[in-house]
């Protein structure tokens, strides 16, 4: 966003601290606004006052304008399946966050047969990885014409439609995607390709039927004036394809053109290439090779533009080995760095605990708690976990530094009074925290346990040693 | 004005004038324009009765002036011209075109050519460099390596090579250990054979795996494992040297009290090669260490847990208070696995990279990553999934080496320099990647044929 102090926007807000938006003061909603947690339209006041004056409505549009992010935000389906890419503000991570995380199409072909269609679609509605407390799935289908017959594809198109998942339409053929679009436009599917070949045609599409589209081409001057010409005809909703080469001088050509797009975009203000990029990991597939070999391919080029500016992509292979790296790595890059992820600390109660069962120690950081509390509930382990605040950092890190400390167990067996709880006094603590064992003995007067350097393993220890053969 | 001007009269004129009947519009006697129901209504439509509108007014003063037929014709025109509506007169020769495309207006107005663009791209300069640090010596340097390794000298981020020449490639480390340490089963299959003989393994990472150079783990010496004197482990470190002509790099158990007296050892056993001595932390007596890097001419490796101001503190430590010379340290900022705090490590080593690139003299140093740690997720080694509802995960032994490539590829764009790797499959894929983008791949290959490619 062009503000970047909240003063700036202060003088933009009613300024009576009413504290209807959530904040206790205007300035600091003003500060929420440069942090993008919250919008202009989130102050109550003013929008209720732009209602009624057209001078505040004036205002209030003025602030949205300044406010608004430096890459253009492009939704693509619609309803509660509907993805958002691009409206990203800054290069690195770090000078803020990154805000919509790349959005992964995998695609289907129309001259495949429905069975086949049906397999490839169900496995990238099906497909879910737990990580961090939460479920990493797939966005959308990306469906190619690869028949050249206007009519399977629009077959092809509805079928897929009814996966309810946002979709990408791939044709250069202006009929195909006439056809397809007359079936499905209401879904408003992003469309793939807009080129210096049929830009004309793709451009009365794109109005037409209100569906968000892409521009492509590797000369970046043409790719400007295919955004340009499409933005003056009255089209909003632009993606940009700068055409991804997948091997070598092509592929750093490919590399060069992303960055080069995105840091003109932010750094250069140049608003006519603010647009999400498009990037199309698939294009592996067309290399001579085998299948493990193009598949890692693809997920190398993937992770290259995860990192630098890929705001959409569409790919190929549903091996979860290929899709896992994708999705994993998507995560880290998109988490937001301003607020560590951590969870409360405390007591929790796995399975519905006895007295009898034994007590784990781990830390708030998200990652380490979900994995170790998710291999306890599912390897339908009873036992009692202690979660200590370790400022959010994970066992080995925060034994080192010294956030996990054997004043601080005895500080949290204190406040979670689990000497209530439980009717022994065995602690079992992370593989990676051996060297705290003789210390907590010495502070809590617990018998301390090393467990597995793997919670994953948690369930084959317990079996060994548990419950504890020396009373 | 006497005659009496007639609807009847008008058509008759239309027609003379091969005006055809407007379709689904009618023109009452009042001249008031009314749509017929059923005809088709969109913003076009609306957009040509406007037009009509004008024309009706325009059929008044037409009717007006019939007497004089050819006066009014030329009225007709001026008006044309001064509304700028089409109208079904085209020309003097009294020749009126059809009413119909009057009212179908195209669609869309879509534009003849594309409007001619440039693109600018934004440059970017920095003032700083990174330091260049060279490892290995040959004989005229006092060594016995047959190549040395020269790492750093960036002035731009890594692979923006179209911002400033890359004067030197990233380079590939293999990891040797001087015992049989844990390892995840896909890797340990390709060392299966020289687990027990270090010199061979290092020999086999060189020859086998492409290797640029080899990272020496003298793990035996950890008072929990063997306890093995440094004296011992140091006959370890001579081996490998005389076995492989790359430059070593050399490691501890990560013992804080015996590392020093470990890496002391070594450093004096490898007087002249260059190695590096890995590594100096603040939480060990980093200043033996750094010493014995300084006395026997090696590079010091200085290592911190993902925090850009400890390593800041080190490395002005080490270079300040022990004295190592500028061309003489590289960082370790810590490597975490992909989904195990990839996004600190990567986000911590970004940082350190652009603050040296800006100019700060206490972090514009190589940095090196151990990117074998990517094998502690366990996405990376474990059978399946624990998670019940997850997807099956798939083949481990295709999992671990792309866990391994990613979270390299991921740190390779922060800017490392040096990586320590395991699997040879991994380190072969980063290569060629880090290759392609610093444009030493010539090839090209279609880029549109996935478009309509079956499969």
């Amino acid at each position: 966003m062009k503000v970047k102090s909240p003063l700036e926007i202060y003088r933009y807000l009613p300024q009576t601290n009413c504290g209807e938006c959530g904040y206790d003061t205007c300035m600091s909603f003003a500060a929420q606004i440069i942090e993008r947690t919250v919008k202009p339209t989130d102050c109550p006041p003013l929008v209720k006052e732009a209602e009624k004056n057209p001078k505040v409505k004036k205002k209030l549009e003025e602030l949205i304008e300044i406010t608004s992010p430096e890459v253009k935000e492009v939704i693509i389906g619609k309803g509660d399946n509907a993805v958002k890419i691009g409206g990203e503000d800054v290069l690195h991570r770090h000078e803020l966050t990154f805000f919509n995380p790349t959005a992964l199409f995998y695609d289907v072909w129309d001259t495949l047969d429905d069975k086949e269609i049906d397999e490839r679609c169900s496995k990238v509605v099906e497909y879910r990885k737990f990580y961090v407390g939460e479920f990493l799935t797939l966005d959308g289908i990306a469906v190619r014409c690869t028949s050249n017959d206007p009519k399977r594809f629009r077959e092809v198109v509805k079928r897929v439609a009814g996966y309810g998942k946002p979709m990408i339409l791939v044709s250069l053929n202006p009929e195909c995607m006439r056809a397809a679009l007359e079936e499905v436009a209401e879904e408003r599917p992003l469309i793939y390709a807009a080129t210096e070949d049929n830009w004309k045609e793709f451009l009365e599409l794109a109005l037409e039927f209100k569906v968000p589209v892409v521009v492509r081409s590797k000369d970046l001057n043409k790719l400007k004036s295919l955004a340009v010409t499409f933005k003056e005809a009255g089209v909003e909703d632009i993606v940009l394809d700068p055409v991804t080469e997948p091997i070598g001088e092509g592929l750093r050509g490919t590399f060069e053109r992303v960055i080069q797009l995105r840091r003109t975009a932010i750094l250069g203000e140049d608003k006519d290439v603010a647009y999400p990029i498009m990037v199309t990991p698939i294009a592996a597939w067309a290399l001579e090779a085998d299948d493990v070999s193009k598949a890692y391919w693809e997920t190398v080029i993937a992770s290259l533009f995860i990192v630098k500016y890929g705001d959409v992509m569409i790919l190929h292979c549903l091996e979860p080995y290929a899709i896992m790296p994708i999705v994993t790595l998507r995560y880290n890059i998109y988490t937001d760095p301003r607020t560590p992820v951590q969870v409360e600390p405390g007591l929790r109660e796995i399975n519905n605990p006895s007295p009898d069962d034994p007590v784990f120690i781990t830390t708030n950081f998200a990652l380490t708690y979900y994995t170790v509390e998710s291999d306890l509930t599912s390897g339908n382990i009873k036992g009692w976990l202690l979660v200590l605040d370790t400022e959010g950092l994970g066992v080995e890190v925060s034994v080192a530094g010294g956030q996990f400390t054997a004043a601080k167990v005895k500080d949290l067996i204190k406040e979670t009074k689990i000497e209530e709880k439980v009717n022994h006094r065995y602690l079992i603590i992370p593989g990676l925290a051996a060297r705290l064992q003789g210390a907590i003995e010495d502070e809590t007067g617990w018998k301390v346990l090393v467990g597995p350097m793997d919670s994953g393993r948690i369930k084959g220890w317990l079996e060994q040693n548990w419950p504890p053969k020396e009373k | 004005m006497a005659e009496k001007f007639t609807l009847e009269e008008f058509f008759n004129l239309l027609k003379k004038y091969n005006v055809e009947e407007l379709e689904g519009v009618r023109i009452e006697g009042d001249l008031e324009i009314e749509i017929e129901p059923g005809a088709a209504v969109d913003p076009n439509t609306i957009n040509a009765l406007l037009a009509l509108t004008q024309y009706v007014n325009l059929i008044q003063e037409f009717g007006n002036f019939l007497y004089h037929a050819n006066m009014a014709l030329t009225y007709l025109q001026r008006l044309s011209q001064a509304f700028g509506i089409q109208l079904p007169v085209a020309a003097p020769q009294v020749q009126v075109p059809e009413v119909k495309p009057t009212v179908e207006v195209p669609k869309i107005k879509l534009p003849e050519k594309l409007k001619e663009a440039k693109f600018e791209p934004y440059k970017v300069e920095y003032p700083g460099k990174i330091e260049e640090v060279t490892l290995g010596a040959t004989r005229s340097e006092g060594g016995t390596r047959e190549i040395t390794i020269t790492v750093g000298g960036e002035r731009s981020l890594a692979f923006y090579t179209f911002d400033a020449e890359m004067p030197h490639m990233p380079v590939i480390a293999i990891d040797v250990f001087d015992r049989r340490p844990m390892l995840a089963k896909a890797v340990r299959e390709h060392y299966e054979d020289v687990l027990d003989d270090p010199a061979e393994w290092a020999r086999k990472a060189v020859r086998e795996f492409g290797a640029d150079l080899v990272t020496l783990h003298l793990i035996s010496t950890d008072p929990l494992l063997e306890d093995r004197p440094a004296s011992e482990a140091a006959k370890t470190v001579e081996e490998v040297l005389q076995a492989v002509k790359v430059p070593l790099i050399i490691g501890g158990s990560g013992n804080k009290e015996k590392d020093p007296e470990v890496l002391e050892k070594a450093a004096e056993v490898a007087e002249g090669e260059r190695v590096m001595l890995a590594s100096a932390t603040l939480d060990m007596d980093w200043e033996r260490i750094g010493n014995a890097a300084k006395k026997y001419g090696h590079v010091v490796l200085s290592w911190t847990q993902m925090d850009i101001n400890n390593q800041k503190t080190l490395n002005r430590y080490l270079l300040k208070r022990v004295g190592i010379p500028r061309d003489s340290l590289i960082m370790d900022p810590t490597t975490a696995a992909l989904g195990y705090g990839l996004d600190y490590a990567f986000t911590n080593m970004e940082r350190i990279r652009i603050s040296g690139l800006r100019g700060d003299q206490d972090l514009n140093f190589p940095i090196s990553s151990g990117t074998t740690n990517a094998w502690g997720a366990r996405e990376a080694w474990m059978k399946d999934s624990p998670i019940e509802e997850d997807t099956p995960w798939g083949p481990r032994e295709l999992r671990g080496p792309i866990w391994e490539i990613v979270t390299g590829l991921t740190l390779a764009l922060a800017g490392v320099d040096i990586f320590m790797m395991m699997h040879p499959g991994a380190v072969a894929v980063l290569k060629e990647i880090m290759n392609t983008l610093a444009g030493k791949i010539a090839e090209k290959a279609d880029e549109n044929a996935w478009i309509s490619m079956e499969g």
